[in-house]
């Protein structure tokens, strides 16, 4: 029965070619427009660690004062040097890394190739173990380098296939702003999105970094920040001043595995702002926050104002073409009430009529689906013109936005479908026997 | 045309259904429409706005020494750099400083009437420049002088920013002396005094994200030259040499001095592409809401156009009849055309209402502005021109019926 209710459909999709082409190409442009806003939604949005985001945290704690902040009382979204570097020497976590970005210049070892900037990230060890980044050879270094403030460094693997043509490096030396540094690692591609460990530096989306390096060796050099540097009154004169004033330029994540763990931070974090409070660093009550990384990334807004109306408006529009199609499904299937009308009298059930319709109108969605899918995929090629790079670059169309596209294409024209048909099936038989 | 209202009004009960998907689809369209237009206007509004400066004729080159050299070597180095510029072919003049409006980074910092001020009166974005600076840029001096070549001081990154001289914006001027000339004030950005010399007509700040729309008028000029690795070369070529010079400038700096890095693809930028980047979001946000509603007005006219195909054929005998008893092919185009314009009225009636529903949503969690009635007003006549537009052809194919399908059977 179903291959001829197909075949029925097929030959009355013919019989009205434009009808049928309009309520594709309405399906076509509604689901593109929801699935391409979908795709770009869907890549930045995401959590970068789903499987333990729940246990990787951010302190803060109020530096400034109450004076600088709005009514919420919301200390900064860094940290400065000193209680960045006391909240590390504490070791109050399980993990704990420090981390500002940093930009060098590479000095490639062949004479010919004239030197380039790469970004990176000032760093300790812990940060290879606790956002579990996958290295290609070695490894990264030890909390020993850490101590010891070491010329380590962790390559990523675009930079090892430039400077070395993709060959273990590991033990090499490489010349960064005109400073040899001793390779420990070269990581495997590695780049997390949102780039969570960076959001409050505005790079979230940013290309991924080529290097990380010991916090420790970075300081001595006085390596400037890469990101930005929040400076509050008269403070952070001199190189000196950025470490003991009170500018604000460092990342601080704590992993904590469990609810225990979770409660003590909290409690140590909390007595480590009132030990300043006491000793007169701090005039004011302790204002600490500790986030986790997806409340983190809710606070910081990472996910782009843009991409969220556009998202909003993409299913606004698929909605519409969905009204549209349920109005040309409509029209289509009223003006057939005599065929209708004559399969009940010689017999056919209501069922009947509904599967004849309902696969006459999946019909139409699946080829609406394919030209979604079609334009889905231009759109996704075109997504550079409308959205940043650093976020369009981001946005694909891999198996599962393809299966998704043909499913809502599939699914709301049955939808759509529905009311039609319902209609359809209630063709009183004598009725339309008697006016044809 | 006088058509009478109540006929068409009970002949739609007997199709509700289909004018109320109609009703609905309009409504939505102008709910989105309206709020793209408003949506893009703003944009462009942001975008539209003048930095000050002859974007037509300046070249950025940004310059980053490898090694660290400690500032004297960075201010000799820089000191033989702008000599090179200034004599390259087709240079008219050029300056060294830390940003270039909409560059995306450089300094903000506050400004203060006493050296004890709590809160700042206002941000201001801070330009290290020179005497050629404003020549450089080509920004206007509407009162005071330029800096003088003996008054530009050293600094390096973290010194405290206290220059004797600044010459500010009319913006800023206007914000910390609103009632008196700026000209001779002082303000503070640390504990020591800064005595406005000059105010420029107009000068951007480097950042354009929203957290500085209300001071990125807000700008002034330091002279001081910051020794610091990084920094940018402004560069003003003469008419038409823009692309001569670009092609040639880094090697020029090169050949005097290797140990740098001015990147092949972003080191030396036209203002344009710096203008471009700044603004990408913005345009690529006006291209998509653009796209969205050409689109859509597309489909909401097909959509019309279909279902009032589908009623003209359903109704030739009643047409014929009508047009048997007397009516004039007009009239049945007048019927269709008034019946398109009651069921689009209802639509745009439930569109306003959804129209300012969306728009209010957005500026709860969006932190938009409010649509203002303009872009309503427009919406609605789009919509019901769109209606009359997309009724037009099955209308005219209906009024064409002839008497004698009233005695056919369908």
């Amino acid at each position: 029965m179903f291959g001829y209710y197909a075949q029925l459909g097929l030959r009355s999709l013919r019989r009205n070619p434009v009808l049928t082409a309009l309520m594709v190409m309405a399906i076509g442009f509604g689901v593109a427009a929801s699935m391409i806003t979908y795709a770009v939604f869907r890549a930045i949005s995401g959590d970068p660690m789903p499987w333990k985001s729940a246990q990787l945290f951010v302190p803060q704690v109020d530096n400034w004062g109450p004076q600088s902040h709005g009514p919420d009382n919301e200390p900064p979204d860094m940290l400065g040097y000193v209680d960045a570097t006391a909240l590390m020497n504490a070791h109050a976590a399980q993990r704990q890394v420090a981390t500002y970005p940093i930009s060098f210049p590479v000095q490639p070892a062949d004479a010919a190739v004239t030197p380039f900037s790469v970004d990176g990230y000032a760093t300790y060890a812990d940060f290879f173990g606790m956002f579990e980044v996958p290295f290609r050879y070695g490894s990264g270094w030890s909390a020993a380098d850490d101590q010891r403030h070491a010329d380590s460094v962790v390559i990523s693997s675009r930079l090892n296939d430039e400077l070395f043509g993709g060959a273990n490096s590991v033990g090499r030396e490489i010349r960064l702003d005109d400073r040899s540094y001793r390779i420990v690692g070269v990581m495997q591609h590695w780049d997390p999105h949102p780039r969570f460990y960076d959001v409050a530096n505005d790079n979230a989306f940013a290309a991924a970094a080529d290097f990380y390096l010991p916090f420790t060796r970075a300081i001595d050099l006085k390596t400037e920040t890469n990101g930005h540097s929040n400076c509050n009154g008269h403070a952070g004169i001199g190189w000196d001043g950025m470490l003991r004033g009170q500018c604000t330029w460092i990342s601080l994540w704590v992993e904590l595995p469990d609810a225990a763990a979770l409660q003590n931070y909290r409690s140590f974090l909390q007595g480590y702002a009132a030990e300043q409070q006491r000793s007169g660093r701090f005039p004011w009550a302790p204002n600490i926050r500790l986030r986790n990384l997806t409340q983190w990334l809710d606070h910081e807004q990472v996910v782009p104002q843009e991409s969220k109306v556009a998202l909003l408006l993409g299913l606004g529009f698929l909605a519409v073409c969905l009204i549209n199609t349920v109005g040309l499904l409509l029209a289509k299937f009223m003006r057939r009430a005599s065929e209708i009308g004559v399969r009940r009298a010689l017999g056919a059930a209501r069922r009947e009529i509904y599967l004849q319709f309902l696969v006459e109108a999946g019909a139409v969605g699946c080829a609406g689906g394919v030209l979604g899918l079609l334009l889905t995929g231009i759109g996704v090629l075109g997504v550079g013109l409308v959205f940043e790079p650093d976020i369009a670059r981001l946005a694909r169309l891999d198996l599962s936005l393809v299966g998704l596209t043909l499913l809502v294409a599939i699914g709301a024209t049955l939808v759509a479908a529905f009311y039609p048909t319902w209609r359809a099936a209630r063709v009183q038989p004598a009725w339309q026997l008697k006016a044809g | 045309m006088n058509m009478p209202i109540r006929p068409i009004l009970s002949a739609l009960g007997h199709h509700k259904a289909g004018a109320v998907l109609i009703v609905l689809q309009i409504a939505l369209t102008l709910a989105i429409v309206c709020n793209a237009l408003f949506i893009i206007s703003q944009r462009i509004e942001h975008v539209a706005r003048p930095t000050g400066i002859d974007e037509a004729e300046i070249l950025v080159v940004a310059n980053e020494w490898i090694g660290k050299p400690p500032a004297e070597r960075i201010d000799a180095l820089m000191t033989t750099d702008l000599a090179i510029l200034r004599q390259l072919p087709g240079v008219a003049d050029a300056y060294a400083s830390n940003a270039t409006p909409l560059g995306g980074n450089g300094r903000a910092m506050g400004l203060n009437y006493t050296p004890d001020q709590v809160n700042a009166t206002t941000r201001a974005t801070v330009y290290f420049a020179d005497e050629h600076a404003l020549a450089t840029l080509g920004v206007k001096l509407v009162a005071g002088r330029n800096f003088r070549a003996d008054e530009i001081g050293r600094v390096t990154a973290h010194d405290a920013l206290a220059p004797p001289a600044i010459i500010v914006s009319r913006e800023l001027a206007a914000k910390m002396f609103p009632n008196a000339s700026a000209l001779g004030k002082q303000v503070y950005m640390y504990t020591t005094p800064s005595t406005i010399v000059g105010v420029v007509e107009k000068l951007q700040g480097s950042f354009v994200g929203g957290f500085a729309d209300e001071w990125s008028e807000r700008s002034l000029l330091v002279p001081h030259r910051l020794d610091a690795p990084n920094g940018y070369y402004v560069v003003r070529v003469r008419p038409g040499q823009l692309d001569a010079v670009a092609a040639m400038v880094a090697k020029a700096l090169y050949a005097a001095n290797g140990k740098r890095v001015i990147e092949r693809v972003s080191g030396v930028q036209r203002f344009s592409e710096i203008r471009s980047t700044a603004y990408a979001r913005d345009i690529g946000m006006a291209i998509l809401m653009g796209v969205i509603s050409v689109v859509l007005l597309a489909i909401t006219a097909a959509g019309i156009v279909g279902l009032t195909s589908f009623w003209v054929g359903q109704r030739r005998r009643q047409i014929g009849v009508r047009r048997a008893l007397g009516a004039t092919r007009n009239d049945i185009l007048g019927y269709f055309l008034t019946e398109n314009l009651l069921i689009s009225l209802g639509g745009v009636v439930l569109g306003v209402l959804l129209a300012i529903s969306l728009n209010l949503w957005m500026v709860t969690h969006e932190e938009m502005a409010r649509l203002s009635l303009a872009y309503l007003s427009i919406g609605v006549l789009t919509l019901l021109l769109l209606g009359q537009g997309a009724v037009l052809a099955p209308a005219l194919r209906a009024s064409r019926v002839s008497p004698v399908e009233a005695t056919r059977s369908v």
